[in-house]
C-alpha cells in the first residue's frame, strides 16, 4: 500500500514542481522573495511553506470524497423507514457534531495508536507504533464532515418532492437508477450552497491536524516562526495562505453553482 | 330472496402481515449493534480502569477546566455581540469606506482558521513587545487567557455581524415603511420594530455560533490555557490513560446537548405567537 502511495506521490511531486505557484519556475517566492526569509531552497523558508500549502490542500481534497460518501449514506439512513437505522444515524451525528474537532482528532489519533498497538501485540510485535498524522486527520475530519454533510443532504432530500420518486417508478426505473438519474442531480443543486460552507469549514479545520505533527501550512510557518523569531510575519503569511485557499474555493464554487443552475437560466 | 335473521358478530381484525426482513433492517441492527458494542466497551474500560485515586486527583481539575471553558466562551460571546453591532452596521452602510472595511474584517476572520488567528495574536504580538510596552498593553497580551479572549471576541464578532446583518436584512421593507409612516424616528424604529423581528430570525444561528465557540475553544489548550481540553491533555500526558479523553468527550457532549435543548425550548417559547 505504501508503495502505491509513494508512486502516486512521486508522480504528483514532478507535476507540482513544474506548476508550483510558489517555488516553481515562475513562483511568487522565486520571483519576489529570493533575498528574503521566503527564498526557496536552503537559504529561506519558501519551499517549506509551499510544501505546507500543498499538504493542507491535499488533506482537504482527500477528505472531501470520504466525507461526502459517508454523509450521503448517513443521510439515507436518517430518512429510512427502519427505526433502528434512523436511531443509529442520529447517534452518529449527535456525537460528531457535538465533539470539538480537536478532541475528535486526538481520540482518533491516540485511539488508533492504541488499537494498532494492541493488535500488533496479539500477533507478536512489540514496539513503538506511530500513526500517520495524515491518515488520522483524514479519518477525524472526514467523520466530522460527514456528520454535518448528512444534515445538509437530509434537508436537500426533504426539498425534493415525492412525485420525483413516483415518476421514476412510473418510468420503470430501478431504485438505484432513480436515485442516480433523477434524485442525485437535483440533490446536488439544492445542497451545493450548504456543501460549500462545509468545504470552507473543512479547509479551516485542516489547520488542527498540525497539532499532531502534520507538516501543513500552520506547522511549517510555526517552525519557521520559532527558528527566525519573526512570529507575526510567518503567522500572518499562514493567514494569507488560508485566505488564498478560501478565495480559490469560492471562485470554484460559484463556477460549479453557475453550471448546475444552467438549466434554470431561461426562467 | 333470503333475509339474514341474525347479525354477524363483530370479527377480530385480520392479523397484521409479518414485516419482511429488509436489507435496511439488517443494516440498522448492525449499526445499532456497533454503537451498543462501543458503549459496552467504553463502560467496561471505565469500570475496569477505575481508579479512585486518579478520580480524586483529576476530577477537580476537570471541573476547573470546565469553568475556564465556560468563562472564556461566555465572555467572548458577550463582548463579540457588542462588537458585532458596529461591524454589522458598517457592512450595511452605504458609505464605501465603512462597508469595505467591515467586509475586509469579516472576510479575514471567517476565511482563516481560528487557531491561526490565535497563534498570530499569542506568538505574533510577542514580536511587538517594546511597542506594546510603550502603550502599556503588554500586561494584557502577556497572558495566554487574555490573548484567547481577544482572538475569540474578534472572531465571533465577525460571525455574529454576518448573522445580525442577514437577520436585519430579512425584515421586509414594509416594516421600515410602516415605522416611518407612524412617524417613529429612525433609531426608535430600529430598536423597537426592526431588531425584535430580526432577533427571532437570528436566534437559531446564534445558538449554532455558541456551539461552534464551545467546540472551537478547545484549541486554547495548545497555547497553554488550561481549559477542559488543556486539563485533559495534562491528565493524559501524566497517566497515559485513554479514559481521560472519554471523560472530556462526555463533558463536551453534555455541554453542547444541554445548550441545544435549552435553545430549542427558547426558540419554541419566543416564536409561539407565530405558530398557527
Amino acid at each position: 500500500m505504501s508503495g502505491l502511495f509513494a508512486a502516486i506521490y512521486s508522480g504528483l511531486a514532478w507535476v507540482v514542481s513544474i506548476i508550483d505557484p510558489f517555488c516553481g519556475p515562475v513562483g511568487v517566492f522565486r520571483l519576489f522573495g529570493s533575498d528574503t526569509l521566503l527564498a526557496c531552497g536552503d537559504t529561506g523558508w519558501g519551499d517549506e511553506v509551499a510544501y505546507g500549502f500543498l499538504v493542507t490542500a491535499s488533506l482537504a481534497i482527500a477528505t472531501l470524497p470520504i466525507g461526502l460518501t459517508v454523509g450521503f449514506f448517513v443521510a439515507l439512513a436518517k430518512q429510512s423507514e427502519e427505526r433502528s437505522l434512523r436511531l443509529a444515524a442520529n447517534i452518529y451525528t449527535t456525537i460528531f457534531r457535538g465533539l470539538p474537532e480537536l478532541l475528535t482528532l486526538f481520540i482518533v489519533y491516540y485511539g488508533l495508536q492504541i488499537l494498532v498497538q494492541q493488535f500488533l501485540a496479539t500477533i507478536g510485535y512489540e514496539g513503538p507504533v506511530e500513526i500517520n498524522a495524515f491518515v488520522a486527520g483524514m479519518i477525524a475530519l472526514g467523520v466530522v464532515f460527514s456528520a454535518y454533510c448528512s444534515e445538509v443532504l437530509l434537508s436537500a432530500f426533504k426539498a425534493i418532492p415525492h412525485g420525483q420518486y413516483e415518476a421514476g417508478d412510473a418510468l420503470g426505473l430501478h431504485r438505484g437508477a432513480t436515485m442516480r438519474l433523477i434524485i442525485l442531480p437535483q440533490l446536488i443543486r439544492i445542497a451545493l450552497p450548504g456543501l460549500g460552507n462545509l468545504w470552507m469549514a473543512l479547509l479551516k479545520d485542516t489547520a488542527l491536524v498540525s497539532v499532531v505533527g502534520l507538516p501543513d501550512i500552520l506547522r511549517q510557518t510555526g517552525v519557521a516562526a520559532r527558528v527566525t523569531k519573526q512570529a507575526f510575519e510567518f503567522f500572518g503569511l499562514a493567514c494569507i495562505l488560508f485566505l488564498i485557499l478560501a478565495m480559490i474555493s469560492s471562485v470554484a464554487f460559484s463556477a460549479i453553482e453557475r453550471r448546475t443552475k444552467r438549466a434554470e437560466m431561461g426562467r | 330472496m333470503s333475509i339474514a335473521e341474525t347479525m354477524i358478530p363483530p370479527q377480530a381484525p385480520p392479523p397484521a402481515p409479518p414485516k419482511p426482513y429488509t436489507l435496511s433492517r439488517f443494516f440498522g441492527s448492525v449499526a445499532l449493534g456497533v454503537w451498543l458494542a462501543l458503549a459496552v466497551g467504553i463502560f467496561f474500560t471505565v469500570v475496569g480502569g477505575w481508579d479512585a485515586e486518579k478520580f480524586s486527583r483529576y476530577g477537580p481539575s476537570f471541573l476547573s477546566g470546565l469553568g475556564v471553558t465556560l468563562a472564556l466562551v461566555s465572555s467572548s460571546i458577550l463582548l463579540g455581540a457588542v462588537l458585532s453591532l458596529p461591524v454589522a452596521l458598517g457592512r450595511m452602510s452605504k458609505h464605501r469606506l465603512w462597508s469595505w472595511l467591515a467586509y475586509a474584517y469579516v472576510y479575514f476572520f471567517r476565511g482563516t482558521p481560528l487557531i491561526t488567528q490565535l497563534f498570530l495574536v499569542y506568538y505574533g504580538l510577542g514580536s511587538f513587545r517594546p511597542q506594546l510596552e510603550t502603550v502599556g498593553l503588554w500586561w494584557f497580551f502577556r497572558d495566554a487567557w487574555n490573548c484567547a479572549l481577544f482572538t475569540f471576541t474578534l472572531n465571533t464578532a465577525a460571525y455574529q455581524a454576518e448573522i445580525l446583518r442577514g437577520a436585519i436584512e430579512s425584515v421586509p421593507r414594509g416594516q421600515h415603511e410602516g415605522a416611518a409612516a407612524l412617524g417613529l424616528p429612525k433609531h426608535i424604529a430600529f430598536f423597537k420594530v426592526i431588531l425584535p423581528q430580526a432577533m427571532i430570525v437570528a436566534l437559531r444561528p446564534y445558538g449554532n455560533e455558541i456551539v461552534l465557540m464551545i467546540k472551537g475553544s478547545a484549541i486554547v489548550a495548545i497555547v497553554t490555557v488550561f481549559d477542559l481540553m488543556g486539563e485533559t491533555r495534562r491528565a493524559f500526558s501524566r497517566t497515559f490513560d485513554y479514559q481521560m479523553y472519554i471523560w472530556a468527550a462526555a463533558l463536551y457532549l453534555l455541554m453542547v446537548e444541554l445548550l441545544r435543548n435549552i435553545w430549542g425550548w427558547l426558540e419554541a417559547r419566543l416564536t409561539r405567537h407565530l405558530k398557527r
